[in-house]
């Protein structure tokens, strides 16, 4: 059961404090300094490992997961655009948050596979960098149009610049460039500390959650079945697409949870500049105030042991 | 003491303008301005700054008022539609005339 471990009571903390109006919030400074430690020590760790690994290895696996991550919000567009008959901008950008990944998911994710002693590739912060991409490209297409005006310079910048991105491609390269002996004296602080401070992160995004539920309220029962559909449809998808990699029980169950999840910090910024018409309010409603406390409260066990049947009926 | 009246420009807006909207002054004409963190509640509901999202800057520029009419008015024509920000004019009195 992943609601005894404690990383999530400090979710639940944050989400009922939130909910009951208390007065807690973590400074802003503090928020934004535990997720660059989340997404440093993310990095850190996958890129230790990319050292070990052969790029004929990785270089499939990245492109499938770009394809992956092309896929996902072509997959969301047509329901959210007909079944919940959203404008198309706001149908766009809700597509690109659930095409893209939320980091955060992936550390409850990879806490507590650890904790329950499940292994994984090492190497799964490489496809999160990856998966953050397409679906913002895709999203801003889906909104505006091939031919439409694209302010190329203004979307990449967005898009490569995003400080998420550039921590996590940051921390890899840094682990990489380090190996494992150079990243010792730096341990204490990224890897010892590392569920203290997604505890951290996780009080804080109860709090968020909390405030995204009022707007849930109004938008209505669309948003709450497609945050919770759409999750359980990219995970089978993402589990496939594990086990045909050939990757292990533990990595095809984070590649459906990563393809399950859903942005909140990269694409939302991304679409705020790039399809600025798009209703912010709906799309963090969905990823916040539904997807992301179903996956972590419900969807991780449930991702893997949809992963240990795949590689049971498939065989290994 | 001779004072020299200007106007003082204060734009409200969500933090994820911020490096589009320096630009802008930048592009404008505005010798200068300061930026601080805020939050608050308007039509887009609370902006509490918790996080990225929910995060609101205050730019606010002392200029001669042609120029403040200028940058009201691209702002309106820019970005009212779609983004949470609002902007105001008052009159200030500025010591050194030739640094606004």
């Amino acid at each position: 059961m992943i609601a005894l471990d404690p990383v999530i009571m400090f979710f639940l903390l944050g989400l009922v404090a939130g909910l009951l109006r208390s007065e807690l919030r973590l400074p802003t400074a503090v928020y934004e300094l535990v997720s660059m430690l989340l997404l440093l020590a993310i990095g850190l760790k996958g890129g230790v490992e990319l050292a070990k690994q052969p790029l004929s290895y990785l270089l499939p696996q990245v492109f499938a997961v770009l394809a992956l991550g092309l896929a996902l919000p072509l997959l969301a567009y047509p329901v959210l655009r007909h079944v919940g008959r959203l404008m198309r901008a706001d149908a766009a950008s809700i597509a690109a948050h659930y095409g893209s990944v939320s980091v955060g998911t992936y550390a409850v994710a990879a806490a507590w596979f650890t904790t329950q002693q499940i292994s994984f590739e090492a190497h799964m912060p490489l496809l999160l960098a990856v998966m953050e991409i397409p679906a913002i490209l895709v999203g801003i297409v889906l909104a505006r149009g091939l031919r439409g005006q694209l302010r190329v310079r203004n979307t990449a910048h967005e898009v490569f610049l995003g400080k998420g991105i550039v921590l996590l491609i940051g921390g890899l390269l840094i682990g990489w460039a380090a190996g494992p002996e150079g990243v010792v004296s730096i341990k204490p602080l990224f890897f010892d500390l590392f569920k203290g401070i997604l505890a951290l992160f996780l009080l804080e995004m109860g709090l968020i959650t909390a405030t995204q539920f009022g707007s849930l309220r109004q938008h209505g029962v669309f948003l709450v079945l497609f945050g919770i559909g759409m999750p359980l449809v990219s995970s089978v998808i993402g589990t496939w697409l594990g086990w045909t990699l050939g990757l292990s029980i533990g990595g095809t169950a984070i590649l459906a949870t990563l393809a399950a999840s859903a942005s909140y910090i990269a694409v939302p910024a991304a679409m705020r500049i790039s399809v600025p018409e798009a209703n912010p309010t709906l799309s963090l409603a969905a990823s916040l105030g539904v997807t992301f406390p179903f996956n972590i409260l419900l969807g991780i066990p449930v991702y893997y042991a949809c992963a240990v049947w795949a590689h049971a009926v498939l065989g290994t | 003491m001779q004072k020299h009246m200007r106007k003082l420009l204060t734009i409200v807006a969500e933090a994820a303008l911020e490096s589009h909207l320096v630009r802008d002054l930048d592009q404008l004409g505005a010798k200068g301005y300061t930026i601080s963190d805020a939050r608050g509640k308007g039509r887009h509901g609370v902006r509490s700054s918790a996080w990225d999202a929910s995060s609101n800057i205050r730019i606010e520029v002392v200029c001669e008022p042609d120029l403040a009419d200028v940058i009201a008015g691209h702002l309106q024509a820019h970005y009212y539609d779609d983004y949470a920000m609002i902007t105001y004019l008052t009159d200030v009195a500025v010591l050194r005339p030739d640094k606004f």
